[in-house]
């Protein structure tokens, strides 16, 4: 088996999902490439190679492929798949948007979000929101697979591997870059937070969301949101926890004023402990929390804030 | 300009899946089926296209069996102006999908062509790029919001860190997420006329595609269940349990 991981990175920094699907990989292979493409990625190819099972970074450093759009990097990995019997890549919206695209023109089916790595040929992947578990097999030579990070553990480190730098500058004549509203945030990232703190309808308004805040700073939480809160106008959509937005498995997952829809489970369930606050007790995410507190949450927020 | 709208007769979104007591799939029998609610949002977008003057004819297609058509006359009493049926009873992968669409976009030379970001029963979110990848044009994924102006698409993308704007080269496939704009419903009138509009019937096999399956599917389960746990009575007790007893907190 020779395992190709396309690395996700942003900003000129690995994005730590990319550790979680080179986990996956390595129970398919006992050490994986990775391709790191981009525009100024040294730091990234630095880390890069110091994940341990990572045997190789291959590296394409050119403007071409600064904000890694979908057609001249799929274009670029087909380039360079013939070696290899897999390529992984995050279910991120990146790995998302471009790896269908490669699966298409290596003329191969995806198998998209998986859980768990059964053997090469075999996974495990949610359907229908999670409500199911399928197992698949793929009859591909070739096997084009998206990684649910968040069900992955990460790796440790090791001695920077080999990196090999290709010049490989395809373009893309179909689409091209026009801006990026990016989420400012000091708080660490939804899908890789050890904490996550979320809020449903029953915040009320946008500015109630503030009342997370001091919670989420001492415990270094991200800060999510119910596709209520999102639709509501309260916060902004890349807050979304759930089937359509983020799928996150944090040690501690706090949802507050989330009825819990089947949608917002889906994307949370997996949390290692989960608590509730809302202040209705018939309120279906109690069915999935560990710890349950039926109070108006109102009350409850800045009395948990100076209980921590 | 034409558009294109593949749409998906699936689980309606209101019912919870169950799996069958072998394991061997889904349970769908006399579960109430609807329109992928993405393909609800494509079918809108490609109508207020339509509306603005901007497309000309709008054009709803279907891969499946007979009762797919169900899905396509509501995609014409919302205002496609006719709908094409491609029959078949096989099980088919995103990429069968996207390989019999490429067939339909040869044959229409649509400028655009709009589909759901994914369906929500096989959550693959593949078939939109695959078809993209195949008939060699641009795409913008996960989108929620598309500007059409000289012979380009402006689509701002939902990605992980925020939104994204591209500008796509026309001919495009773009894929629609939830906030791209809100379905309206058919009105009577509307659903009794759309009994009149043309419906096309091709079967898969004459297109040319081979449809054998690439995936097996060996198991379907029930995923693993979290047992309800503990009601607290007080934010103290809350704050003790998660430092003493789950160990999350220090």
């Amino acid at each position: 088996m020779s395992v190709l991981v396309v690395a996700e990175h942003e900003n000129g920094q690995l994005k730590a999902e990319t550790a979680k699907v080179i986990n996956a990989a390595l129970k398919v292979a006992e050490g994986v490439d990775v391709l790191v493409a981009g525009y100024n990625v040294d730091d990234v190819v630095q880390s890069a190679a110091n994940i341990a099972g990572v045997t190789k970074v291959r590296v394409v450093d050119n403007a071409l492929f600064e904000y890694q759009l979908a057609e001249n990097t799929a274009d670029l990995i087909v380039e360079i798949a013939g070696g290899y019997t897999h390529i992984l890549a995050s279910a991120s919206t990146t790995g998302k948007n471009t790896l269908p695209r490669v699966a298409a023109l290596l003329d191969v089916s995806q198998i998209s979000e998986v859980i768990d790595v059964i053997d090469s040929e075999t996974f495990k992947r949610p359907i229908y929101a999670g409500n199911a578990i399928a197992t698949v097999k793929s009859n591909e030579a070739k096997k084009v697979i998206t990684v649910r990070a968040s069900a992955f553990e990460s790796q440790s480190e090791q001695s920077a591997c080999e990196v090999e730098i290709l010049s490989l500058a395809l373009d893309n004549t179909l689409s091209s870059f026009v801006s990026v509203e990016q989420t400012e945030s000091e708080r660490p990232e939804l899908n890789v937070a050890p904490v996550v703190i979320s809020g449903g309808r029953g915040m009320q308004n946008g500015e109630n969301f503030a009342l997370l805040n001091g919670i989420a700073d001492k415990l270094g939480a991200a800060i999510g949101a119910s596709r209520a809160a999102v639709d509501a106008g309260f916060v902004p959509n890349d807050m979304q926890v759930g089937q359509t937005g983020k799928i996150v498995a944090p040690d501690l997952y706090i949802a507050v004023g989330i009825s819990g829809a089947i949608q917002h489970l889906a994307g949370m369930k997996d949390s290692k402990v989960i608590v509730a606050i809302n202040k209705d007790p018939d309120a279906p995410v109690f069915q999935v929390a560990d710890y349950g507190l039926v109070a108006d949450l109102f009350d409850v927020l800045p009395e948990l804030e100076s209980a921590l | 300009m034409k558009v294109l709208v593949p749409i998906k007769r699936v689980i309606d979104y209101n019912v919870k899946a169950r799996v069958k007591p072998d394991n061997t799939d889904v349970d769908l029998t006399n579960v109430k089926m609807a329109m992928n609610p993405f393909c609800e949002i494509a079918v809108e977008e490609a109508i207020r296209l339509k509306e603005a003057g901007t497309a000309t004819e709008v054009i709803a297609v279907s891969i499946g069996d007979k009762a797919c058509q169900e899905q396509l006359r509501t995609a014409l009493a919302l205002g496609a102006d006719k709908a094409i049926h491609i029959q078949t009873d096989a099980k088919l992968e995103s990429l069968h999908v996207a390989k019999l669409l490429a067939k339909l976009v040869d044959e229409h030379q649509p400028e655009l062509v709009i589909l759901g970001k994914q369906s929500i029963d096989s959550d693959n979110n593949q078939t939109g790029q695959m078809l993209a990848a195949l008939t060699r044009r641009s795409q913008g994924t996960f989108a929620s919001k598309m500007v059409i102006d000289g012979g380009k698409a402006l689509v701002t993308r939902e990605v992980d860190g925020g939104l994204q704007t591209l500008s796509l080269l026309l001919p495009a496939v773009v894929t629609t997420d939830l906030r791209l704009n809100e379905p309206r419903y058919a009105s009577l009138p509307n659903i009794m006329k759309a009994k009149r509009k043309p419906l096309e019937v091709i079967e898969a096999d004459t297109l040319g595609v081979n449809l054998t399956p690439r995936i097996e599917l060996l198991k379907v389960e029930e995923p693993s269940k979290r047992q309800a746990g503990v009601i607290v009575d007080s934010v103290e007790e809350l704050v003790s349990k998660l430092r003493n007893e789950a160990k999350v907190i220090s």
